[in-house]
């Protein structure tokens, strides 16, 4: 599309835009915004009572499993992108081979299902 | 090269205005659209038929006290709501609006739209968890673990188009559609796309991390004043994004009768901003269990099956 400039320019220029809208914004809110901190307009909002305990409270292990299954499934997705792309000139050998990598992650799938990683109670 | 570089400049600013300026009018459609089928009026007071509505309320926030809790993680906490803009705003460079009017053509635009829209993710979970507060922390984690899910879907589901058009260059997939839509050869895929985006968007029936009843505003509950006003743009212009890339991927992008290119895509993407508050105006909230066996459960077999039934009718015919 351009001749002369990389077609990675204007995608680091239009981040340079939106870096600059996003901090340039902000600061000039600052300037134009009032600023009369007090300490109950501080604490963190606990539905109007005092805040119980601590936030660094336990998190439930549901939440690391499903980012590690997203791992699992989101690196599958990396390897059929070039796949599904050239898939029209690989063929059915093209297929055998993604068929079979789907299949072996199918089985970690079922064993997660099996195991009750999905569910959520 | 300075001839291009200017070119480049002047079609950013436009398509970033744009973008701004929908985003603006896209709330308050919604709210006027939700507002006419509850047989409410919806905004009135701000100039005609409230059309001023949306400025008053960028102005509203642009003036509003910023409030920093003191138990956040200080910079984490303004990092996160601009990273969030960023990453949803610098997605429109790549979506070409007609065969001519594009900020640039990637060989990779659809990694790339895909890849940036997860980094947007991870400012959702700093956002909630530099809050230094219990609801927001909540509605980090439920935000990320949902985007998270229905994005592994949502990747799979635009693997049949790939398959199709052979590229990942969103132009030249927009030309594979010159004859036939790809809703046509893939409606299985197109469905579970448009479910996917309304999870990735925490769209209604799927914005469990705003659950209002459970967890007051989800990750967004300390933010205030023009940080919050980035989440909502945010949001907004990933609708825009979402849009674009069902027009492009599902729709034939450009491609229509008699009206030029660029008219053609804005209506189709018009079209799916109504759907998406049609949506809203429809149906209840799902519980978040349900929620996460429809994505485990049903839509990751599905979009496996459609890629695997893709491939083996592309070989046949």
């Amino acid at each position: 599309m351009y001749q002369h400039i990389s077609q990675y320019t204007p995608v680091l220029l239009f981040f340079a835009l939106a870096i600059g809208f996003g901090v340039g914004a902000l600061l000039f809110a600052y300037l134009v915004r009032p600023n009369k901190p007090d300490p109950e307009k501080l604490s963190p909002y606990e539905c109007g009572i005092p805040p119980l305990m601590s936030v660094n409270e336990r998190i439930p292990i549901r939440f690391f499993i499903i980012v590690m299954l997203f791992l699992l499934f989101d690196v599958e997705a990396v390897f059929m992108y070039p796949w599904a792309v050239v898939y029209e000139r690989i063929g059915w050998w093209g297929f055998i081979e993604m068929f079979l990598f789907i299949v072996i992650l199918l089985v970690g799938y079922v064993y997660a299902w099996a195991k009750g990683a999905l569910e959520w109670e | 090269m300075a001839q291009e570089l200017v070119l480049v400049v002047i079609k950013m600013i436009v398509v970033f205005a744009v973008a701004l300026l929908i985003v603006a009018y896209l709330t308050y459609f919604e709210r006027k659209i939700i507002g006419h089928m509850q047989l409410r009026l919806g905004p009135m007071r701000v100039g005609p038929h409230g059309l001023l509505q949306p400025i008053a309320d960028g102005l509203k926030l642009f003036v509003k006290e910023d409030i920093v809790p003191h138990d956040s993680d200080r910079w984490t906490f303004y990092f996160a709501p601009i990273l969030n803009l960023v990453c949803a705003l610098v997605l429109l460079a790549v979506i070409p609006f007609s065969y001519n009017f594009m900020v640039t053509r990637l060989n990779i635009g659809v990694l790339y739209v895909l890849s940036l829209a997860s980094v947007g993710t991870i400012a959702l979970l700093l956002a909630g968890w530099s809050s230094g507060s219990k609801y927001p922390i909540m509605g980090g984690l439920r935000s990320a673990a949902q985007i998270f899910s229905y994005e592994i879907f949502l990747g799979f589901s635009i693997m049949g188009v790939l398959m199709i058009s052979g590229s990942l260059d969103l132009v030249k997939i927009v030309e594979a559609q010159s004859k036939v839509w790809n809703i046509v050869y893939q409606p299985v895929a197109f469905v579970v796309y448009v479910i996917a985006a309304l999870g990735e968007l925490n769209r209604v029936p799927f914005d469990l991390p705003e659950a209002e009843n459970e967890l007051v505003a989800g990750f967004h509950t300390e933010y205030s004043g023009f940080k919050f006003a980035y989440f909502f743009l945010a949001e907004y212009a990933n609708m825009i994004v979402v849009s674009c890339m069902a027009v492009i991927l599902f729709l034939g992008g450009w491609k229509g009768p008699v009206l030029p290119g660029i008219v053609w895509f804005l209506i189709k993407m018009c079209a799916f901003f109504y759907f998406f508050i049609w949506v809203r105006a429809t149906f209840p909230r799902y519980r978040y269990d349900q929620f996460m066996r429809i994505g485990w459960k049903i839509m990751l077999p599905i979009a496996l099956a459609n890629i695997v039934v893709t491939g083996v009718v592309m070989m046949l015919v």
